[in-house]
């Protein structure tokens, strides 16, 4: 069976999900080798066999947090050049699309961005257009880099025996041209990344202020979801611009988008479409967010929302 | 100092957008083509840079025969000269091709800084400033909120889902910046009597001294293989709240096992 090599995203030594997705993937093409750049990978193998790792290749060095993006690319270019693998697998992320990126120029493979479906011959399943259309496509010269979208294949777990392979890697200097001076983190607390999260509330114009977010958020963790916004919610102000949905903003499609005081223009829909279910809270029924709903509410998001956030805590703690 | 933007012609979009049915392609026919909405905030930091630094912008596109409207908007706003890489053969080009012609122009041109959106609204694949820093062998500095010059390096504060990056490097580099970094400036009469008389070079593959069988869809290392248009969504439950709306809603999320 071929190898399949996966870029392994983590947060500081913590598998993210999509990792466990990735290998999902990947057990269907051959055999998983997940590729470990950073500290923790010791640490992470055991994850990694829960969902059938067969290797993890470790190459641990601080440059791969000290500089942008190159000496990941570098690495796995590196790794795929010697083990000639089936496929090579990173997450549709900021980053994973970038390392693909490299990755290709330095190879002259085909690369594939966003794909939400990959069949066992490597046929890959891209929404364009903000999910209006769905093409097949493939990478046709040389190895398939293919970039996943976070949560749009739901990782199951299979037994591997996730073995520890050290790789000797120095990243050469020509890789470590763009330096991290400085990493500022954000505090998200306990909600979840909004591109792999279950649930997203999203908050548009209708919320009317920044204050007005917190009836947003108090829904969002009441379902323990990620909070998102419309661009007319961030152009005014009211949230950050990395928790924007639609067109230039972020693709999420979790099981359940809940949309509050958002008219469900062309740009937005583009960003949420592909929600598995979808549920709208808005005072004007012709909001054409409405044809996307699930589930719909007419009403004032001020009555409708509180009192939902109510009803769920009720619920969670009877349940 | 010399700043290339590179600009991208897409599809508006407000409307929906079309593939073509005989070889996948986008319907460049089908709907109203503006310059790609990301690449204003590329073409207004370049700008900005530029009066600061001193230097000269100019604008480069790759696309059919009337991406120049949008090159010549480009120079409305301000840019200097426009570079349009134009040639049947590059109908279809995929990622790894658009670089290769991308990165053959900005080694023929020159530049101390390249400045790209952080991604197009067509097919975004948000790749191409990593693929250029790759093929042209300088740092990336990508997805910046914010660039600053001085003297020979540049800093950005690059976006990631953790917080930010505060990142450096020496010129030459490659830059692509988000939405909202500045506030992209019209076009004012004056701009756009100006850009009538600013010079677009034209360049063919030939003068990249590149072959037809090294661009387009033939050269390109993806395909598409069949699409399809996304099924409507089945009508849902709407409910006027009387008073009960958002227990009600509570309700649908405890069948559908969201509580
Ligand atoms: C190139 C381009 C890219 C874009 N990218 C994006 C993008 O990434 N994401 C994005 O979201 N938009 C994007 N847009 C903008 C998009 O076109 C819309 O302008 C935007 O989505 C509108 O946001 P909204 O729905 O919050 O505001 P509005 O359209 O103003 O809708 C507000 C809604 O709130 C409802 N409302 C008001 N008060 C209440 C109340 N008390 N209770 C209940 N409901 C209430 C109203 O009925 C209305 O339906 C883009 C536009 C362009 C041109
Ligand atoms: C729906 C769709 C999906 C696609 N998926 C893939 C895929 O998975 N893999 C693949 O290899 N190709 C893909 N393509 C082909 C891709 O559109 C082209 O290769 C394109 O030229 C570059 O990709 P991009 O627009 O996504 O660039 P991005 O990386 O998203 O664009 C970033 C910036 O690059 C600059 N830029 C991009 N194109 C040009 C240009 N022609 N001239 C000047 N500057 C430019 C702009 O500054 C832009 O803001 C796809 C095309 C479509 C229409």
């Amino acid at each position: 069976m071929a190898e399949i090599l996966i870029l392994a995203e983590h947060d500081g030594g913590a598998v993210k999900k999509v990792t466990t997705e990735l290998l999902t993937v990947a057990r269907e093409l051959g055999e998983p080798s997940v590729v470990w750049a950073g500290p923790g990978g010791e640490e992470a193998a055991g994850r990694l066999g829960e969902f059938g790792a067969a290797k993890v290749y470790i190459a641990d060095s601080p440059d791969f947090a000290d500089y942008v993006v190159a000496p990941k690319a570098e690495l796995l270019a590196a790794l795929a050049r010697e083990k000639a693998p089936g496929a090579v697998l990173v997450a549709a992320s900021q980053e994973g699309r970038e390392v693909a990126g490299r990755l290709a120029v330095k190879t002259g493979w085909g690369v594939l961005t966003d794909v939400t479906g990959l069949s066992a011959d490597l046929i890959a399943e891209q929404p364009i257009f903000g999910g209006a259309i769905t093409v097949s496509s493939r990478a046709c010269s040389g190895v398939p880099i293919i970039a996943i979208r976070p949560n749009a294949i739901a990782a199951e777990p299979a037994p591997g025996p996730a073995v520890l392979e050290k790789v000797e890697f120095a990243v050469p200097d020509a890789a470590k041209g763009a330096r991290v001076t400085e990493r500022v983190r954000k505090e998200r607390g306990s909600r979840p990344e909004l591109t792999e999260a279950a649930i997203v509330v999203s908050g548009g114009r209708g919320v009317g202020s920044g204050e007005n977010f917190n009836l947003i958020e108090g829904l969002a963790d009441a379902l323990h979801a990620a909070v998102g916004a419309s661009r007319a919610a961030v152009d005014a102000g009211w949230y950050p611009h990395q928790f924007q949905v639609g067109q230039t903003g972020k693709t999420v499609s979790p099981q359940l988008y809940i949309a509050v005081g958002i008219s469900g223009a062309i740009q937005h829909r583009a960003g949420m479409q592909t929600s598995k279910a979808i549920m709208v809270i808005n005072n004007d029924p012709e909001a054409p967010i409405f044809e996307l709903a699930d589930y719909g509410v007419v009403g004032d998001l001020f009555n409708v929302v509180p009192q939902l956030t109510t009803e769920i805590n009720k619920r969670a703690q009877e349940g | 100092m010399n700043i290339t933007v590179c600009v991208k012609q897409v599809p508006d979009t407000g409307l929906d957008r079309e593939l073509r049915a005989g070889d996948s392609t986008v319907d460049r026919e089908a709907v109203e083509a503006v310059i790609n909405e990301l690449d204003e905030f590329a073409i207004e930091e370049g700008l900005q840079l530029a009066q600061k630094h001193g230097g000269e912008v100019t604008i480069l596109s790759m696309g059919p025969d009337q991406a120049a409207e949008s090159i010549r908007k480009a120079l409305a706003m301000g840019g200097d000269k426009g570079v349009h890489v134009s040639d049947p053969a590059l109908h279809g080009s995929d990622a790894l091709v658009t670089s290769a012609v991308l990165a053959a122009a900005l080694a023929r041109t020159g530049f101390d800084l390249v400045i790209l959106g952080s991604e197009s609204t067509d097919a975004r694949t948000g790749i191409l400033a990593a693929m250029l820093a790759e093929r042209l062998g300088v740092p990336q500095l990508t997805f910046a909120d914010g660039v600053e010059i001085d003297g020979q390096s540049v800093r950005v504060r690059r976006l990631a889902d953790y917080g930010y990056d505060m990142v450096e490097a020496d010129l030459p580099a490659v830059v692509s910046v988000v939405e909202k970094t500045n506030e992209p400036r019209y076009p004012s009469f004056k701009g756009i009597m100006a850009a009538k008389k600013k010079p677009i070079e034209v360049l063919t593959l030939a003068d990249l001294e590149l072959t037809a069988d090294q661009a387009g869809l033939g050269a390109s290392a993806t395909e598409v293989t069949e699409f399809r248009k996304r099924p409507p969504r089945q009508v849902g439950t709407i409910v006027e709240d009387e008073g009960k709306g958002g227990i009600e809603a509570a309700g649908f999320l405890t069948t559908q096992k969201f509580i």
